[in-house]
Parts: structure tokens; C-alpha cells; sequence
């Protein structure tokens, strides 16, 4: 277990490492002179040769990649183009939003997803079982930010009950920063519970069919711990895989709902950063969030040791 | 009586076929209604290049944000342009996005994966481990990085999507010629003489194409999510060709005015998406019986 650990982590920092390189080698491709590009046309050649200093275009690409990296991993980004202030702070006060935003979405989709998932397995069969997986499979082809749209149309423009979008930080006021996140993450999350949901069922009915199910039902143990004990924490092992590809999904989803509702997060942030082509910035978000999927899928092969121990790790 | 109770109750061992049955009757339903769907948004598509109830750009300020009527049958947005010509002209771009991206996705990711397993050692090892950070950027992030880079716009979208989605190719391509190229009728063409690429085109390959096809419905259902959310953010088609996506975005302004310019958009992806998931689930039922879903 722990060299397979050591080697999982090790993989882990490789492909962050590969994926650094890829952000910093992309805009290397970038058809032209960035300074120029950022700067425009009219720029004087005094200021275009300020930004390329600022941006360490004067140094060779594989030193000045190694500065960059040297500089993330302290948590120093360089500062950005559009705002003039340091990338990490800008990143930090949008965290702000984009976490509790995914993790309330996340809850949102647990919440539904097991239970129904759940339901839909025991009783295979009968009429409840089709209609689940019906709703499941159409739930997955909404997209989220549609379904957004029209929870904006009803709960906000029809009743008035939760604003249309915006954000109230939380120093300002708590409720509000929760009212206004309430709709967005219910947007998010319904799209992930739909495909939770059919792994879900999936993986409880691959579990009720194994023998000491059965043997733990003959021998006359209550319905709700065979279900509970026996299958559920079985079945939980497939689940967390889900769940954590599903976190995947909120984290790049969560980049189109904040442009829906308005909420300054970090998906704004970077479509802020493509228009005034803010590259530290930009190279800053885009690894921020391969490091973070990187990263799930990290606590995702490790959980599934813990939680099945019967996987032995060669 | 018992044995339906039974059948009921596969999780006590009850009858398998029962379940069996349901699954293909499932399945059987799954493929007639995804063909439906898709055969209905296809043929919208390809009916807009011949004819349209209305120029889905001649505007009429005086049925702005109108509903329903018989003139306009799905009402019209906010420049009283005709929604329905705007939705069908629209699925155009939609599908032709998504195609591409997926026949980016499936052709070098069906390359990679089939080189990655038949010549395996350390050339799999390279290329796995550059799917493998693939797999960190998904479409969206993918796009804004190309969108930052180059200029957003439905080709910068049909790349991103495009390049997103090879690892999923990428890898079951090279499970299913690792495990292919074990088997009897390949060591037979071996021994008959034939070269490493025959052998991978004539023998492996043919065997390798069903789940393949079927991963190339579930794909598009993908794409034509994300194409649709990257013209909404502006980063897809651009605003004076229609697309599903960015017709969204314009009609978020007017919600308030009309809900129909934001719920006709909507409906049309839902369908589209929902008809490529059930195609590609029907298909992996139809093509293959074994698996348990």
C-alpha cells in the first residue's frame, strides 16, 4: 500500500509537472510577439519593451519556464496585466465564491443521488426503478447552464424569491452570500446527481448479486443493514470514483454558471483574462485547475485503497 | 406467482433472463427513441439549407419577443427575428461542431491508443502519460486556453473539444487491441507472414469498432454539450451565424420580456444531447450482450 502510494503521488507531481509545461509551452505557439499582441498596434516601442521585461520574454524560453514554475510552486504568479495586482491574491478572493460553489453542488448532487440511486436498485423491476433511470438519463442531456437559465426564469423573475444573480460577500452578509448562491449550485448539481444516480444503481445492483448478500439476507439479518452495511459500503467504492470525476465536472462546470448568475468566481476571472489577453493570469488559472483535477483523481485512487481493502496494490 | 416474485428480486437470485429481457426491451427502446431524435434534428439541419419558414435574420421591430403564433410558430427574440428558422439553422453549427470535434477525437485517439497497444513498451508508456494529463483539461478548460491564445470562434472550439476528448479514444482503443492482439486469429496472421500495420488494419482493427462506435454517439452528447456552453460564454460560434449556444446568450437579457427565446435553444439541445446518449447506450446493448449496464 505505501509504494503504491509513493508511486500514485510521484505520478501525481509528474503529470502537474507535464501540465505546467503544456500551459507554458501553449502560448509559446502564440503567432507573433505577446507584448505586441497584449500591447496593440499603437504602442510605443519603450512600452512594448517594458512588458516584455515584465514578462520575461527577454529571457530564453526553458530559463524563464523554469522561473515560472519556480514561482508557482511559492505560490507567486507574477502580477496581472488587467488588474496590476499580484495573480495569487485575485485568485485567493475569487476562491471565495468558486469553492463554497462547488461544494454546496456537490452536496446538492450527493443528496439526491444516493438515495434515488439507491431506491432505483432495490426495486428493480418494479415501475419506480424505469422511471428513475428515465429521469436520470434525461437529467445528464440538460445543460447546466440552461437549466440555470430557467431556475432564474421561475424562482426569480416569475416569484421573486432568490436574486437573478450577483454575489453578496460573505464579510457583507452570510445569508446573502448564500441566497445567492442557492440557484447556482442547484444548477450545477442536478446535472452531476443525474449521472450519480445511474452509477449509483449500477453499482448497488452489481453488488446485491454477490453471495454474502445473499447469504446475509438468509440468515435473517434486517433488510435496512444487509442494504446499509452489507451492499452500501460496497457499492460506495465505484460511487467515489464517480463522485470524484463528478467534482471534475463541477469545477469546469461552475465556469459557466458563474457567467450565468453574475458570481465573481474564478471561471469569470479567466474569461475576463482571455478577452484582455492577461496571460499570467490566465497560465495561472488554467494550471490552478489542472492541478486540481490532477489532484481528485490523486484522493480518488487513494480512497478507493482505503475503502476497499480487498484491492491489493502490486 | 413465485417465480415473478422471484424476478422481481434478482438480488436473491432470482431469474437472470427475466432481467436479461428487460435490459434488451430497454436497450431495443433506448436505440428506436435515439434514432428518432437524432433523425429528426438531422433532418431540421439539412431541411435549412433548402428551405425556411422565415429569413432566420430579417428582423421586424414589430413583433419583437413575440409568442407562438402561426406566423412565427415558436414566437420570435428580441429583433422579432423567426426562432424557428434561427433553431434550424442553428442546429447547422450545432452538429457540424460537434462532428468535427468528435472525428478529431475519434481519429487520433484511435491512432494513438492503437500504436500505444500493439507496439507497447516504452512508446505506451510515453504516449499514456501524455493522455493521462490530457485527461486534466477538459473541454471547457481547454478552450480557454486556445480561446486565449489564438481567437475564439467555433474552429478554436471544435480544436479544444476536439483534443479534450482524445484520451477517451486514446484508451479504449489500446484496451481493446491489448487484449485483441493475444488472440488466436491474430498469432494466425502472424504466422501466415503478415506485417505489424496488416495486422493492426485487417485483423485488430475490425474487431476493436463496436465499442468504438458506440463511444462515438456517447462523444457527440458530450461535445454538443460543451459547443453549446462555449457559444453561450462567447467563445464558440461566433453571434451572426445562429448557434444553440449563443442564442442562449442573447436571450438571457430577455428572459424577463419572453421566455421563449430562451426556452426553444434549451429544448433543442436537451433533445439533441439526450438522442446521442440513448443512441449510444441502445447501440452498446445491440452490439453487445454482455454488458452490464
Amino acid at each position: 500500500m505505501l509504494s503504491y502510494l509513493v508511486r500514485r503521488f510521484a505520478s501525481a507531481l509528474l503529470s502537474i509537472f507535464l501540465a505546467a509545461l503544456l500551459v507554458f509551452a501553449a502560448l509559446l505557439t502564440i503567432p507573433g510577439d505577446p507584448a505586441e499582441i497584449i500591447l496593440g498596434l499603437n504602442a510605443s516601442p519603450g512600452s512594448v519593451t517594458a512588458l516584455r521585461e515584465q514578462l520575461g520574454l527577454d529571457v530564453p524560453p526553458v530559463p524563464r519556464f523554469l522561473n515560472w514554475l519556480g514561482g508557482a510552486l511559492r505560490g507567486d504568479f507574477g502580477d496581472s496585466l488587467n488588474y496590476r495586482r499580484p495573480v495569487s491574491e485575485l485568485i485567493a478572493g475569487r476562491l471565495q465564491v468558486s469553492v463554497p460553489l462547488a461544494l454546496g453542488a456537490m452536496a446538492i448532487a450527493c443528496l439526491i443521488a444516493l438515495p434515488l440511486g439507491v431506491i432505483s436498485a432495490l426495486r428493480q423491476g418494479s415501475w419506480l426503478d424505469p422511471l428513475i433511470v428515465s429521469l436520470a438519463q434525461l437529467g445528464a442531456a440538460v445543460p447546466s447552464f440552461w437549466l440555470g437559465l430557467m431556475l432564474i426564469l421561475f424562482f426569480s423573475v416569475e416569484l421573486g424569491w432568490l436574486p437573478a444573480g450577483g454575489y453578496m460577500t460573505w464579510e457583507r452578509s452570510p445569508i446573502g452570500a448564500i441566497r445567492s448562491l442557492i440557484l447556482p449550485a442547484i444548477a450545477l448539481g442536478l446535472g452531476q446527481a443525474a449521472v450519480i444516480t445511474r452509477m449509483t444503481r449500477a453499482s448497488m445492483l452489481e453488488v446485491l448479486r454477490q453471495d454474502y448478500v445473499r447469504t446475509a439476507s438468509a440468515k435473517g439479518l434486517p433488510q435496512s443493514r444487509v442494504v446499509l452495511v452489507h451492499s452500501l459500503r460496497n457499492a460506495l467504492v465505484t460511487i467515489v470514483t464517480v463522485i470524484g470525476l463528478s467534482m471534475v465536472q463541477l469545477l469546469v462546470g461552475a465556469i459557466v454558471i458563474e457567467q450565468v448568475f453574475a458570481l465573481p468566481g474564478l471561471g469569470r476571472l479567466a474569461l475576463t483574462a482571455i478577452g484582455a489577453r492577461d496571460f499570467p493570469l490566465l497560465q495561472a488559472e488554467v494550471l490552478l485547475y489542472a492541478t486540481a483535477i490532477v489532484t481528485l483523481s490523486f484522493i480518488v485512487d487513494v480512497l478507493y485503497g482505503i475503502l476497499d481493502p480487498r484491492i491489493r496494490y502490486s | 406467482m413465485a417465480s415473478s416474485r422471484l424476478a422481481r428480486r434478482p438480488e436473491l437470485g432470482g431469474s437472470i433472463t427475466g432481467a436479461g429481457m428487460v435490459r434488451s426491451f430497454r436497450g431495443r427502446l433506448n436505440l428506436t427513441l435515439g434514432a428518432l431524435l437524432i433523425t429528426a434534428v438531422v433532418l431540421a439541419a439539412l431541411l435549412s439549407f433548402l428551405w425556411l419558414p422565415s429569413d432566420p435574420n430579417a428582423m421586424d421591430f414589430s413583433v419583437r419577443l413575440a409568442p407562438p403564433s402561426l406566423e412565427h410558430p415558436l414566437g420570435t427574440d428580441q429583433f422579432g427575428r423567426d426562432l424557428l428558422s434561427r433553431l434550424m439553422v442553428g442546429a447547422r453549427a450545432t452538429l457540424y461542431v460537434g462532428l468535427i470535434a468528435v472525428g478529431i477525437a475519434l481519429g487520433l485517439g484511435s491512432l494513438v491508443g492503437a500504436i500505444s497497444g500493439f507496439v507497447g513498451g516504452v512508446l505506451d508508456d510515453l504516449l499514456m502519460r501524455i493522455v493521462d494529463v490530457l485527461y486534466a483539461f477538459p473541454p471547457i478548460l481547454m478552450a480557454i486556453l486556445l480561446a486565449a491564445i489564438y481567437r475564439p470562434g467555433a474552429l478554436t472550439a471544435m480544436v479544444a473539444i476536439g483534443i479534450a476528448t482524445v484520451p477517451v479514444f486514446a484508451r479504449l482503443m489500446r484496451s481493446s487491441v491489448l487484449s485483441l492482439k493475444e488472440r488466436d486469429f491474430v498469432e494466425a496472421g502472424r504466422a501466415l507472414g503478415a506485417t505489424g500495420p496488416r495486422i493492426l488494419w485487417r485483423h485488430i482493427l475490425p474487431s476493436a469498432t463496436s465499442p468504438i462506435i458506440v463511444q462515438v454517439s456517447l462523444s457527440l452528447a458530450v461535445a454538443i454539450l460543451a459547443e453549446a456552453a462555449l457559444s453561450f460564454l462567447g467563445l464558440g460560434t461566433p453571434p451572426r451565424v445562429p448557434s444553440w449556444g449563443n442564442m442562449l446568450r442573447e436571450a438571457q437579457s430577455f428572459m424577463a420580456l419572453s421566455p421563449y427565446p430562451a426556452l426553444v435553444p434549451g429544448l433543442a439541445i436537451v433533445v439533441t444531447v439526450l438522442g446521442w446518449s440513448l443512441l449510444g447506450d441502445g447501440l452498446r446493448d445491440a452490439l453487445d450482450p454482455q454488458s452490464r449496464r
